[in-house]
């Protein structure tokens, strides 16, 4: 309702084209003046929200304070880069507990309590399994460093990315061919009795087939088992190469007894690091392990071949030549794994900037740009080597290196191809509406 | 302790789902979500206090009735492609038939065997989840996917991924297990079980058939852990090992001595003062669980009934 005499009526007030262009010049004016350009920069230069859901406590609570360290060293360096779209970067830490259950309240707590654009950095494949439902309701984007299959599978949904660091199965199919043709063809598998193991159970044999070589036995042990010679008969005298996954405290155990079970006259021993990660190869007990070959993301161990970008890159997050902290030689890294938070948020950064990103109300196209991604180059954004992406599973592919136990350190003996990584897609993420 | 009236009871719980209703219009979006997830987890405490509460059985092993209701309506609905009414009954089926079997076996001990037994099943209930992983996808779970979770009314569907029905549906499922305890305790068959609780030899004594009252109560309590379970895994949309640990046996015994045991409402302020203490306090420090176990203790110290079973001793007698 208008006020004829009042504010509201302009039938008097000769409101002509003439009047109109110099209020509108005057308006323009009032733009320009720098007052107003600080307040409309103070809009669009609102800190990027990133929440990181970290597994502080719990299970994971060793990788999780690596993770952590690693993001902020690339958070760091995003900043004083300029940011992303000439925002700062801002990082919410919350943590899951290495739980399931609170892991899809953290990642609700982001979305509608911090209200941040993305959250991202989990690892625990039981974690990022129970978060992704809460991801896709919200619709949030959910960057993953976890290496599980599950991303990959496509049995998650479309806002669930893992750019950062390859799958399990890919892993492992990259890993066949050496173990063929260096350690033996007659392998014996010795896993734990839950889903890290059952990856390597189901995914190893027919990578090694392809190769001539096969799997002779597979030895599953449960969770609860905190001792393990009763299970090395089981072990078939033929077996050229052991591959072992055991994860947790009992690995210690593990390696002493097999040491044990065949003294010096034992067959080729093939792991994945993840058995050992933040543990230091030169623990008592684990002499057994010299000579023997470990499956790493990352080196560990500063190489002699080490690029510019990968020794930048040990710099800023802050390992020594060891892997361990920079001033605290006990403290190792989880180093096989966490440059996947580095590399993973210089992935955000050019996904969000190809979307030109701006706020919450872009999430899709952030989502459609990271999807249209194709590979990424080595160098600082990428220091542990190239990588290619597939958009439609939300998975990177990318080398692999083979490092062997001599003189207490690990050296690496072989970098894979990405090709050799590579596998038929299982499904198609971009066909789920957004 | 004297008894309210109907009127008083009723009217009681009646407001506090009122309150409950209105809260989803004011609540800010975080909580909003928060509160739908402890009113399905308090329904999960509201049936363990069923018998750790009015019968004194202190099981540590309800996790698996919870977790029966979780894989009941999560395979149902990823391995069988059954509908979500079909998939609820089905976690409700498992989990009545495995508490009557439970029962009937754990029932033939007391006190301390009970725990013990009880936690016996439900530890081999979670490794039967890990050693059928090609089923139950082991310790890493499954998603229950989101197309899946409709509710489909002829033409019209109701989205249980939708924060609003998400909520409703909760306080629907919430509402109906507080009314229903609060009916069981009033009841004839309530004052049984109490007495059960206080002294059974002199409750045979009387002729009551102890042990099928108790068995009875197994039912009822391991049913309604069921139906917390199924809907976490309609609502929420994962189903998964964790759920089915001995930290989800506990957690409902801790809820249920903080709100307060054998009051109809204590798994509801347990369930919320727990999750909001850790929900808060993890914001500022990893080591929240140290809080946690100090406002136990402290809770334990000048609360030893839970808040509203101290409040009914102190100063309102008539809570049920």
């Amino acid at each position: 309702m208008t006020d004829k005499n009042g504010f509201f009526d302009l039938s008097k007030t000769g409101f002509t084209r003439r009047a109109a262009l110099k209020g509108l010049a005057a308006g323009a004016g009032l733009a320009m003046a720098p007052g107003f350009v600080r307040y409309s920069q103070a809009q669009s230069s609102a800190p990027i929200k990133i929440g990181f859901q970290s597994h502080r406590t719990g299970i994971g609570a060793a990788y999780g304070r690596w993770y952590e360290k690693t993001t902020a060293a690339a958070i760091k360096a995003i900043n004083a880069a300029g940011g992303i779209n000439g925002r700062q970067v801002e990082v919410i830490i919350e943590d899951d507990g290495t739980d399931p259950g609170r892991g899809a309240e953290v990642v609700g707590k982001f979305a509608t309590q911090h209200k941040t654009d993305i959250v991202f950095g989990t690892l625990f494949s039981h974690v990022v399994i129970g978060s992704a439902p809460a991801a896709g309701e919200n619709k949030m984007p959910y960057f993953v460093v976890s290496e599980g299959h599950h991303v990959a599978s496509t049995k998650l949904n479309r806002y669930v990315f893992q750019p950062g660091i390859t799958d399990v199965k890919s892993q492992i199919q990259s890993m066949a061919p050496w173990i063929a043709a260096n350690a033996g063809k007659k392998v014996t598998q010795i896993f734990p009795d839950f889903a890290f193991g059952y990856d390597h159970r189901d995914y190893l044999p027919p990578a090694l087939k392809a190769q001539g070589a096969d799997v002779i036995a597979q030895i599953a042990i449960p969770p609860t088992e905190s001792s393990f010679t009763k299970y090395f008969p089981q072990i078939p005298a033929e077996t050229e190469v052991i591959y072992h996954v055991m994860v947790g405290p009992a690995v210690l155990t593990f390696v002493k007894e097999l040491g044990e079970f065949y003294g010096s006259n034992r067959p080729q021993l093939f792991g994945f690091i993840d058995s050992l990660e933040a543990v230091d190869i030169n623990s008592p007990g684990l002499e057994f392990l010299d000579g023997s070959h470990f499956w790493e993301g990352s080196p560990r161990y500063a190489q002699p071949d080490d690029t510019e970008a990968q020794k930048a890159y040990r710099a800023a997050v802050g390992i020594d030549d060891n892997g361990a902290a920079v001033g605290d030689p006990k403290d190792v890294s989880t180093a096989a794994h966490m440059f996947g938070c580095w590399e993973t948020l210089y992935v955000v950064k050019k996904a969000m900037e190809d979307a030109g990103y701006k706020g919450p109300e872009d999430r899709a196209k952030l989502v459609e740009a990271t999807e249209a991604l194709k590979e990424f180059a080595e160098g600082p954004e990428h220091p542990q080597g190239p990588k290619t992406f597939n958009g439609k599973i939300h998975q990177c592919f990318g080398i692999q290196n083979i490092s062997k136990v001599e003189g207490g350190k690990l050296k690496v003996v072989h970098k894979t191809k990405i090709e050799d990584g590579l596998y038929e897609p299982e499904g198609d993420y971009t066909t789920q509406a957004l | 302790m004297s008894e309210a009236s109907p009127a008083k009871a009723y009217g009681l719980h009646l407001g506090v789902i009122a309150l409950l209703f209105v809260l989803s219009f004011l609540l800010p979006e975080y909580y909003h979500g928060l509160l739908a997830r402890i009113m399905v987890l308090a329904v999960f405490a509201m049936g363990y206090n069923m018998l750790f509460g009015y019968v004194g059985l202190l099981s540590l092993g309800h996790a698996m009735f919870f977790g029966a209701g979780l894989y009941g309506a999560g395979l149902a609905i990823i391995q069988l492609g059954w509908s979500v009414p079909a998939a609820f009954a089905a976690g409700l089926c498992c989990g009545a038939v495995l508490s009557l079997v439970i029962g009937l076996l754990a029932l033939r001990t007391t006190g301390v065997a009970f725990m013990i037994v009880t936690m016996m099943f439900a530890q081999v209930f979670y490794l039967a989840i890990l050693y059928f992983a090609a089923w139950t996808g082991g310790d890493q779970g499954m998603v229950v996917p989101q197309p899946a979770r409709v509710l489909a009314f002829g033409a019209t569907s109701l989205d249980l991924t939708d924060p609003t029905v998400r909520y409703m549906a909760a306080l629907g499922l919430f509402s109906l297990v507080l009314l229903m305890t609060l009916a069981i305790v009033r009841s004839r068959y309530g004052r049984v079980l109490v007495a059960v609780r206080e002294n059974e030899e002199r409750t045979k004594m009387l002729g009551y058939d102890t042990f099928s009252n108790k068995l009875a109560a197994v039912v009822v309590s391991g049913t309604i852990c069921a139906a917390s379970g199924a809907a976490y895994a309609l609502l929420f949309g994962y189903v998964g090992s964790s759920f089915a640990s001995v930290q989800y046996s506990i957690l409902p015994l801790l809820w249920v001595l903080l709100g307060g045991a054998a009051t109809t409402l204590g798994p509801l302020i347990g369930t919320l003062f727990m999750y909001y203490v850790i929900d808060v306090t993890s914001g500022y420090t990893s080591a929240y669980l140290l809080i946690v176990g100090i406002a136990l203790i402290l809770l334990v110290l000048f609360f030893p009934k839970g808040i509203l079973g101290t409040i009914r001793q102190r100063w309102l007698g008539w809570l049920p």
